[in-house]
């Protein structure tokens, strides 16, 4: 029986206005090569400068992931030739990063789980190529050139695909509440790299292959998994795995050799002489503590105490930090937090396509629509009402009130209009009341489909079916 | 015309400044002298024709600059191939400093490829004359600046040191040469050879052109992490030097180190300053010959990632390939010369995997030894003396071929560079050929205006200016 051992690479960017070492705008989608400069661009005499908002947000990442702050860190060079890296190195911190010994808790299957984050280092992104298979050419924009990015990676704590497609799912969330990365995989905001290897318990850990840019929830997952299978088959025909750089394909569900352990390259790292020790007081760690905001787990705990949600929907409210602030406003307009929960999850959602950013701007500002929910409550529209004058709501901006109004809409509650309806009902069609008394009694459903037809869903359903039961069997 | 080219800056300056010439017929006639000249000591690279001033303390008296350092629109070679058609978007800090403050920038000075090298014999264009006898080398790697300034084609000139290559071309020229403490001058614009040892120098023949200079362009600069919040100074503003209150630590070196010549004058300097009453004492450095070998590891490491950079991708050579990987070969075989070869094979070496304990990081430490040796002569002393150069200027072609023996040309000012101290040469004599000796005089951190304070005192006293201006040709 094989254990497996996963350790994951995540770089993230952060989202400063400015790159790391100049001046230049960090905007994606800009017409490539419009935010360069001679420092990102690698210009003979150009001298890179450091960016303290990007020394604050990665603080603030690493303290989120609970890890030891150093008071004095270092920049090195990491040394390669690629077009798109300018100068021919990457600054980063490898001898002493910013951040060391964090962790993260996970829960998989009903099971909790703390996965330890080795370190977190600053780091300046490369430029994009970009190959033309047609022309055969290549392309390189230099405006991801000098992009923050910190790269936290974990210890080998993770022992699943499954584990790791966790841990990477509430790294995300928790930088996006935090507010240093926007989340976005398919932008390469963030990205993954997970290093594999395979064991039997109580014997040294196996050699571990790196698989680059499994950059989904899913394919970090099918990466893994891969991985995992090919090397139980190769020990399992008597080979030997050997350490080696691997890029996962997708389309094929595979992941190919990119580097062997001979192809390695010596990125002969030293100190960056370009650059002062990092110095990071205690002030700024206490400031930027304080900026941190109640992160997931700890609000899916408060809801389910304050609020008396199910852990379902606790969870649910909080994936975005923005949807959860939403849903706290919302009840503390008209106090009815489950519905509010309800409504929010079972409707509102509907109207919402990405969840991380959609109640940046709610689709409905928060006080109409507990406003709505309260009606719904109070009886005065019915659910069915209510369900089709949300999207109409959210449309004209119109308040419930006014939209009840306009469409008159209001729940028909009265024991004598309802029976009058009921009448109408029965008169139309004596022919299932016919068969429903010879003993067809799911038609029952029939005649109160009828009347809530009739009034377009206005009618109180549940006196609806009093009524109805009362006339039908005669008490 | 040769009248105003024999001024210096500070004469100059005054002139322009009570209208009997306009910063233009000064430019002007530096730029007729160049033209007379320029052909047999080839000092330039590039001459720039367009008198550009803005309006400012320095007049508009022109300023030569070392092609290290970044001239937006006008070419910056450092004397490579690879950059040889290479036009920065971007002026230096310390370029736009001057410019700001009504410096002109008349033209770009040879070096040595990208200021490795202690003659300019490594420039990829030509190799500069010694004005005192052509058949010698000027020095180097700052030769071209030096011997603009010793042939009255330029009043001052900047340059760069890394381990001596502002002082000991001074030295070989018979003039003044100014290493600022490491961060006193921004390096943002200065093409970097070694990033934790570079910085921008002056060269003039005058101690009080080299503190005007230095005046307008030292402080601190929000492009450059490395340069100094020390506050600057009246460079100018010379303190009296009283003899009997300056502490001089005298350094002693075993004989091999310097030729027979140099040897006596580095006595008599040594009697210079005893007669007139300074305090010395003499004073044995336990790790300065280790200087050498630190440095060369140090700076070829450095040197290695810094350049890095000339892939023939975005800017210079760029050699005509069908991949990658033989492009960057190409453009770097034929854009780089040997000695630049050679150093980043050095400096690679020491920084790989299995060596770079032993190499880069015991060089480190070894570094920081010799610092806090000459730090803990600073305690005590005010100035440290010793000789420039081991010898005069050799003759062009000399040492080619033993790069180990042109290495030692920097035997006498590395440490300084290794402790980011100040260090100036002094145009002391010269010898029975004619050849000046440069001797040297090095500071704390910082204490530029007593350095140059004390060049001055030297200058007043031992009037080397008037050897220069007797060999005006």
């Amino acid at each position: 029986m094989y254990k497996s051992v996963i350790g994951l690479e995540i770089h993230a960017q952060l989202l400063t206005k400015t790159k790391l070492f100049c001046s230049c705008s960090t905007e994606y989608g800009d017409s490539p090569n419009t935010n360069v400069c001679p420092v990102c661009l690698g210009y003979p005499g150009a001298l890179p400068v450091l960016n303290r908002k990007a020394v604050r947000m990665a603080v603030k990442a690493a303290l989120a992931l609970n890890c030891e702050i150093a008071e004095t860190s270092f920049f090195d060079r990491k040394n390669y030739f690629y077009p798109d890296l300018p100068k021919g190195y990457q600054i980063t911190q490898f001898y002493k990063p910013f951040a060391t010994n964090g962790y993260l808790i996970i829960e998989v299957n009903g099971e909790k789980r703390k996965i330890g984050i080795e370190r977190i280092h600053i780091e300046e992104d490369a430029g994009k190529s970009i190959h033309d298979s047609k022309t055969g050419k290549t392309k390189i924009d230099f405006n991801r050139t000098g992009i923050p990015l910190i790269e936290i990676v974990t210890k080998p704590d993770i022992e699943s695909a499954e584990e790791a497609s966790e841990f990477l799912k509430n790294l995300r969330q928790i930088l996006i509440y935090i507010g240093v990365n926007d989340g976005n995989l398919e932008e390469g905001s963030l990205r993954c790299d997970a290093n594999v290897s395979i064991h039997e318990p109580e014997t040294p850990l196996g050699t571990r292959v790196e698989i680059k840019n499994v950059n989904s929830f899913k394919f970090v997952q099918k990466a893994i998994n891969y991985e995992i299978k090919s090397q139980k088959e190769i020990i399992g025909s008597g080979k030997k795995i050997e350490y080696e750089t691997k890029l996962y394909d997708s389309k094929q569900n595979k992941t190919f050799t990119m580097r062997t352990k001979e192809e390695m390259l010596d990125y002969r790292y030293f100190p960056e002489p370009d650059l002062l020790a990092l110095k990071i007081d205690k002030k700024t760690v206490d400031e930027v503590k304080e900026e941190i905001p109640e992160l997931p787990s700890d609000k899916i705990k408060r809801f389910m105490e304050e609020y008396e949600l199910s852990k379902k929907d606790a969870v649910s409210l909080t994936v975005s930090k923005y949807l959860a602030d939403f849903f706290e406003e919302v009840s503390s307009y008209n106090k009815i937090p489950i519905k509010n929960a309800n409504w929010i999850l079972s409707e509102l959602l509907r109207y919402v396509k990405d969840i991380d950013t959609g109640f940046i701007n709610p689709p409905v500002k928060a006080k109409p629509f507990a406003e709505f929910v309260k009606k719904v409550d109070d009886g005065e529209i019915t659910g069915l009402v209510a369900k089709e004058l949300l999207p109409e709501m959210i449309k004209t901006g119109k308040e419930i009130e006014v939209l009840i109004k306009q469409k008159g809409v209001e729940k028909i509650d009265s024991d004598d209009k309802i029976k009058e309806l009921i009448s109408g009902v029965l008169s139309e069609n004596q022919k299932e009341i016919d068969r429903y008394k010879a003993g067809e009694k799911k038609l029952f459903g029939f005649f109160v489909g009828q009347v809530m037809k009739k009034t377009k869903g206005r009618a109180n359903p549940q006196k609806v079916n009093l009524l109805l039961k009362e006339i039908l069997d005669g008490k | 015309m040769d009248e105003i080219v024999k001024k210096n800056y500070f004469e100059l300056m005054a002139l322009v400044d009570r209208g009997e010439l306009t910063g233009e017929e000064v430019y002007n006639a530096f730029l007729h002298t160049i033209d007379k000249k320029d052909h047999e000591i080839k000092a330039y690279l590039t001459i720039n024709k367009e008198y550009e001033y803005k309006k400012g303390e320095l007049k508009g008296i022109p300023i030569a600059v070392k092609d290290n350092i970044s001239t937006e629109g006008i070419k910056t070679t450092c004397g490579s191939k690879f950059l040889e058609n290479y036009i920065p978007p971007y002026d230096a800090t310390a370029v736009i400093r001057l410019k700001n403050n009504g410096g002109t920038i008349i033209g770009k000075t040879n070096l040595d490829e990208f200021a490795m090298g202690s003659s300019t014999e490594n420039s990829a264009f030509w190799t500069t004359k010694n004005p005192w006898d052509t058949e010698r080398v000027p020095g180097g790697s700052s030769g071209g600046s030096a011997a603009a300034v010793a042939s009255f084609q330029a009043p001052v000139a900047l340059g760069s040191d890394t381990g001596g290559s502002v002082r000991q071309p001074a030295a070989f020229c018979g003039i003044y040469g100014l290493k600022p403490t490491y961060g006193r001058i921004s390096r943002y614009g200065l093409v970097a050879f070694a990033s934790s040892l570079d910085q921008i120098g002056v060269l003039s023949r005058n101690p009080k052109d080299i503190a005007i200079i230095l005046k307008n362009m030292a402080g601190v600069d929000s492009m450059d992490a490395t340069s100094s919040s020390v506050k600057t100074e009246d460079y100018d503003d010379f303190i009296n030097i009283e003899p009997s209150r300056t502490k001089i630590a005298v350094l002693k070196f075993p004989k091999e180190s310097l030729s027979s010549e140099m040897k006596i004058a580095y006595d008599e300097y040594i009697d210079f300053y005893s007669k007139r009453g300074f305090i010395l004492e003499e004073i044995e450095l336990k790790y300065w010959e280790y200087g050498l070998f630190v440095y060369y590891i140090i700076a070829s490491s450095e040197a290695s990632a810094n350049l890095s950079r000339y892939d023939g991708i975005r800017f210079g050579k760029r050699a005509k390939a069908d991949d990658i990987e033989t492009l960057y070969l190409k453009s770097r075989e034929e854009g780089f010369g040997r000695e630049v070869k050679r150093r980043i094979l050095m400096g690679t070496y020491s920084l790989s995997a299995g060596f770079f304990d032993e190499y880069y990081m015991k060089a480190t430490k070894v570094r920081a030894v010799i610092s806090g040796e000459i730090k803990n002569i600073f305690n005590v002393y005010d100035f440290v003396i010793l000789p420039t150069t081991p010898e005069v200027a050799f003759k062009i072609g000399e040492k080619n071929d033993n790069p180990i023996k042109m290495y030692y040309s920097d035997y006498f000012t590395i440490p300084f560079s290794l402790g980011g101290f100040p260090a100036i040469n002094i145009p002391f004599k010269l010898n029975d050929s004619g050849l000046p000796i440069g001797m040297q005089i090095a500071s704390n951190h910082f204490k530029e205006r007593e350095l140059l304070s004390i060049s001055d005192f030297l200058e007043k006293e031992i009037k080397f200016e008037n050897n220069i201006l007797g060999g005006f040709r």
